[in-house]
C-alpha cells in the first residue's frame, strides 16, 4: 500500500531523513517512535506534501503512484491524511464550512458526487456521536480559541469525516491529559479497518496502550534502526532511547 | 484664477438653487473664495501624501447632468438584499422620486435637501454654516459651494426607527463626464435610534467624479447604525467626507465595505463630544486592477470616558493601491477615554501597495489606548493546512482572504445581508475560474 524506500530529506540545508525505508499494508497500524530530532515530524510532513522539504534521494509509492509527485490536495484526495502536531487556527473560516469544502473538493477530484448540506450534516452528526464531541465545535472558526485537547480532537474528527485510507498521526498524544488521550484513541480504534492503515508517530509509549500497534519502529538519526512488535515499545519505555544506541554500538563492535 | 478641474465647476459661481438665505450665501461665497485662493491640495500637503490629485486636477468635468431626473438606470443595481424599508435614490447627483420609496415613518422626517432649502433653510443652519478652513478640505469646500441637493433625515427625540433607511447613490452613463455633489444631513434626536445604509453603486463605463459631504449629529444617548457599502463603478472617482458629532452617551456603530470606484477617498471625522459617547468602526477595503482607495480617519475624544473601537482590514491585488490613515486624538480633559485601533492588511500581488499609518495623540490622563498596523501576506501554514485536507490552492486562498475581510461585517445580524456581503467580497477577491486548474507549486 505504502512503500517508502531509502528516503533522504533535507530541510533548510540540513539532512534530516537519511535513508528511511518502511512498508505499510492495508489494515496495519505502525507506530514510529524515536527521540526528539530524529526526524519523526519530517516524515509526516514530507508524506503530506508540506513545502520546504527537499527529497534528495529515495521514493515513496502510494497505491502504485509516486506520492512525492502529487500536490498536497491531490494526496488528500488519494486518501492520505495528516493529523497535525500543531493544528492551525483559521479565524473567520467556519469549521463546518471548511469540512464540507474539504470533503467535496476531495470527492470532486475523485469524480464522486458532492454532498449537499443535508447529506453532509447527517454524516457530521454520525461522526460527532462516535467521538463524543459537542455540536458547538462545528459553529466555531477552525481551531480558533480551541484548547490543545480540542485541537487534537478536531484533527481526529476531521479524519473520521474524511475517511482517509492512510492516516498519519503526528504526535497527536502530545499535550493531552488521560481523558483526551482515551478519546483520541477511541476515535482511531473506531476507524480501524482492513482497508485502512495508520502511521502513529509518538515520543511516548503511553498512547500505544490505547492504540495497539501491529508494528513498532524506532527512528533515530534519520532512519529506522529497529523494528518489532508492540513489545518493542515497552522495552523502550523501560530502557529509554539510549538503549537502542547502545545496542547498535554493541552490534557494530 | 483656477484652472483644470475647478475651472468649469466654478465658472458660474455658487449654486443658485433654493431660496438663498443671507447666511447661506455668505458661507458659499466664503468657500468659493477659499477654493479660488488655495485650489486643490498639492503633493506637499500631508493629508494628500499618498493620494495624488495630479491626474484629477487636470480633468474637466461638467457641473451637472441636465438629464439626471430621467436617466434610465438598471433597477437591479439599486437593490440590497436583506434591506427593505424607505429608500432614497440619487442618480448622477439628482434626487429621483420615481426610484425612491418614501414611506411615512412616525418619528422620522425624510426629505431631499433641495426641498428643505426651498422651504426652511434656516432649520439647517447648524449644519450648513460649517466652514472648512484647511486647504486640505478642498472637496468639502467644493461641496459647500455647489451642492444643491442631498438628503435630510431628522429623527425625533426618543423615536426608535425600525426599518433601515436605504440611501442609494448611483452613477449612470451620461453624454459627458460629471462632477456631482451631494450634501447629506442626519440629525438623530435625544435617545433616538436609526439604522442607515449608505450604498454607492454605478453603471460600468462612466467616469464621473462624485463628491459627498455627510454630517451626522447624534444627540444625547442617540444611536446610529451606519452601514456603508461602496460598490461604485470601477471607472468612477468618488470622494466623501463624513463628519459625526456625538453628544453624551451617544453611540455610532459603523460598518464600511469599500470595493468600488477607480479612485476613492473617504475622510471620516468623528468627534466624541459628550461624556461616555462611543464610536465603533469595522471596515474593509478590497482592491484590484489599478484601483486606488484612501481611507482617512480622524477621531477626537473631547469628553470624559469616551471610547472608540476601530478594526479595519485592507486587501490589495494586482496593481491596486490602498491607503489607511487612522488618527486618534485624546484631547486634554478627556480623562478615562479608551481608544483602540487595529489595521491589518494583505498584499496579494508583488505590485500591489498598501500604506498604513496609525497616529495616536494623547493629552489626557488615565487613558487606555492601543493601536497597531500590519501589512503582510497570506499565512503559508494556514494555506498548507487547508490544502492538506483536499482544498485546492485557489480555493484555499480565496477562503483565507474572505475570512480576513469578514471582520468588517461578520457582526451584522441580518443574515441575508451578511451573505450578500460575503458574495460581494468573494466576487472581488482573486479566484481561479476553476478550483482544480491551479498552477503547480514547487515542493
Amino acid at each position: 500500500m505504502l512503500t517508502i524506500d531509502n528516503l533522504h530529506v533535507r530541510v533548510a540545508g540540513k539532512d534530516i531523513l537519511k535513508g528511511l525505508s518502511l512498508k505499510v499494508n492495508a489494515g496495519e497500524v505502525h507506530a514510529i517512535m524515536g527521540p526528539n530530532g530524529a526526524g519523526k515530524s519530517t516524515l509526516g510532513n514530507v508524506l503530506a506534501g508540506r513545502e520546504g522539504y527537499e527529497v534528495t534521494q529515495g521514493s515513496v509509492v502510494w497505491n502504485g503512484k509516486d506520492l512525492l509527485e502529487l500536490e498536497p490536495e491531490e494526496r488528500a484526495a488519494e486518501g492520505v491524511f495528516l493529523a497535525f502536531q500543531y493544528p492551525v487556527e483559521i479565524p473567520g473560516v467556519n469549521n463546518t464550512y471548511f469540512l464540507r469544502a474539504a470533503l467535496n473538493a476531495q470527492r470532486k477530484r475523485r469524480g464522486e458526487a458532492e454532498l449537499d448540506s443535508m447529506q453532509f450534516l447527517k454524516r457530521v452528526r454520525e461522526k460527532l456521536a462516535v467521538l463524543h464531541l459537542k455540536d458547538e465545535l462545528l459553529h466555531r472558526a477552525v481551531n480558533e480559541g480551541f484548547s490543545g485537547g480540542e485541537k487534537k480532537r478536531n484533527e481526529i474528527f476531521q479524519m473520521a469525516l474524511l475517511e482517509p485510507k492512510l492516516a498519519i498521526l503526528d504526535e497527536t498524544d502530545s499535550g493531552l491529559d488521560i481523558d483526551a488521550l482515551k478519546m483520541v484513541a477511541d476515535g482511531v480504534n473506531a476507524m480501524r479497518d482492513p482497508a485502512r492503515a495508520f502511521v502513529v508517530i509518538t515520543h511516548y509509549q503511553r498512547l500505544l496502550d490505547y492504540i495497539v500497534p501491529d508494528f513498532v519502529h524506532v527512528l533515530a538519526d534519520g532512519r529506522i534502526v529497529e523494528s518489532g512488535d508492540k513489545s518493542l515499545a515497552l522495552k523502550l519505555e523501560e530502557h529509554g532511547y539510549s538503549w537502542i544506541a547502545e545496542r547498535k554500538l554493541a552490534g557494530a563492535a | 484664477m483656477v484652472a483644470g478641474f475647478l475651472e468649469p465647476l466654478l465658472a458660474d459661481g455658487v449654486a443658485r438653487q433654493g431660496s438663498q438665505s443671507g447666511w447661506l450665501a455668505q458661507v458659499r461665497t466664503r468657500a468659493l473664495e477659499q477654493l479660488i485662493r488655495d485650489g486643490l491640495p498639492g503633493p506637499r500637503n500631508e493629508a494628500w501624501k499618498y493620494t495624488s490629485l495630479r491626474a484629477i486636477g487636470q480633468r474637466r468635468y461638467a457641473r451637472s447632468d441636465p438629464a439626471a431626473a430621467t436617466r434610465p438606470i438598471d433597477a437591479n443595481l439599486l437593490d440590497l438584499p436583506g434591506v427593505e424599508g424607505p429608500r432614497l435614490v440619487f442618480v448622477n447627483g439628482g434626487f429621483r422620486a420615481d426610484l425612491s420609496i418614501i414611506a411615512d415613518v412616525p418619528g422620522m422626517e425624510l426629505r431631499s435637501l433641495s426641498d428643505v432649502l426651498e422651504a426652511e433653510p434656516d432649520s439647517l443652519r447648524e449644519f450648513l454654516s460649517r466652514s472648512f478652513d484647511n486647504a486640505e478640505d478642498a472637496f468639502a469646500r467644493l461641496n459647500t459651494v455647489l451642492a444643491s441637493d442631498g438628503v435630510v433625515i431628522r429623527v425625533a427625540a426618543g423615536a426608535r426607527i425600525v426599518p433601515p433607511v436605504h440611501l442609494v447613490i448611483a452613477g449612470a452613463v451620461a453624454e459627458k463626464e460629471l462632477a456631482w455633489q451631494l450634501r447629506c444631513i442626519f440629525d438623530i434626536g435625544e435617545g433616538a435610534a436609526l439604522r442607515l445604509v449608505e450604498h454607492h453603486v454605478g453603471e460600468n463605463g462612466h467616469g464621473h467624479f462624485g463628491n459627498v459631504l455627510s454630517q451626522l449629529a447624534l444627540r444625547a444617548n442617540a444611536r446610529l447604525d451606519l452601514l456603508q457599502v461602496q460598490n461604485g463603478a470601477e471607472t468612477a472617482s468618488l470622494t466623501r467626507r463624513t463628519e459625526a458629532l456625538l453628544d453624551a452617551g451617544a453611540h455610532l456603530e459603523m460598518r464600511s465595505i469599500e470595493v468600488g470606484a477607480q479612485w476613492m477617498r473617504h475622510d471620516l471625522a468623528v468627534r466624541l463630544n459628550g461624556d461616555r459617547s462611543r464610536f465603533v468602526s469595522r471596515g474593509v477595503f478590497a482592491l484590484r486592477g489599478r484601483q486606488h482607495a484612501d481611507t482617512r480617519l480622524d477621531i477626537r475624544h473631547s469628553a470624559r470616558d469616551t471610547a472608540c473601537d476601530i478594526v479595519w482590514r485592507g486587501v490589495a491585488d494586482q496593481r491596486a493601491r490602498g491607503v489607511f490613515h487612522g488618527a486618534i486624538t485624546v484631547e486634554s480633559g478627556a480623562d478615562g477615554s479608551d481608544a483602540q485601533l487595529s489595521n491589518k492588511n494583505l498584499l496579494l500581488s508583488d505590485q500591489a501597495e498598501i500604506d498604513t499609518q496609525p497616529v495616536l495623540e494623547i493629552h489626557a490622563d488615565e487613558v487606555k489606548a492601543a493601536h497597531g498596523a500590519t501589512v503582510g501576506q497570506l499565512d503559508e501554514g494556514a494555506l498548507f493546512y487547508l490544502r492538506s485536507r483536499g482544498i485546492g490552492p485557489a480555493q484555499a486562498r480565496s477562503l483565507l482572504t474572505l475570512a480576513f475581510c469578514r471582520v468588517a461585517f461578520d457582526s451584522i445580524e441580518n443574515g441575508v445581508l451578511r451573505e450578500y456581503l460575503d458574495a460581494l467580497m468573494l466576487e472581488r477577491l482573486p479566484q481561479a475560474a476553476d478550483g482544480d486548474s491551479q498552477t503547480k507549486s514547487s515542493q
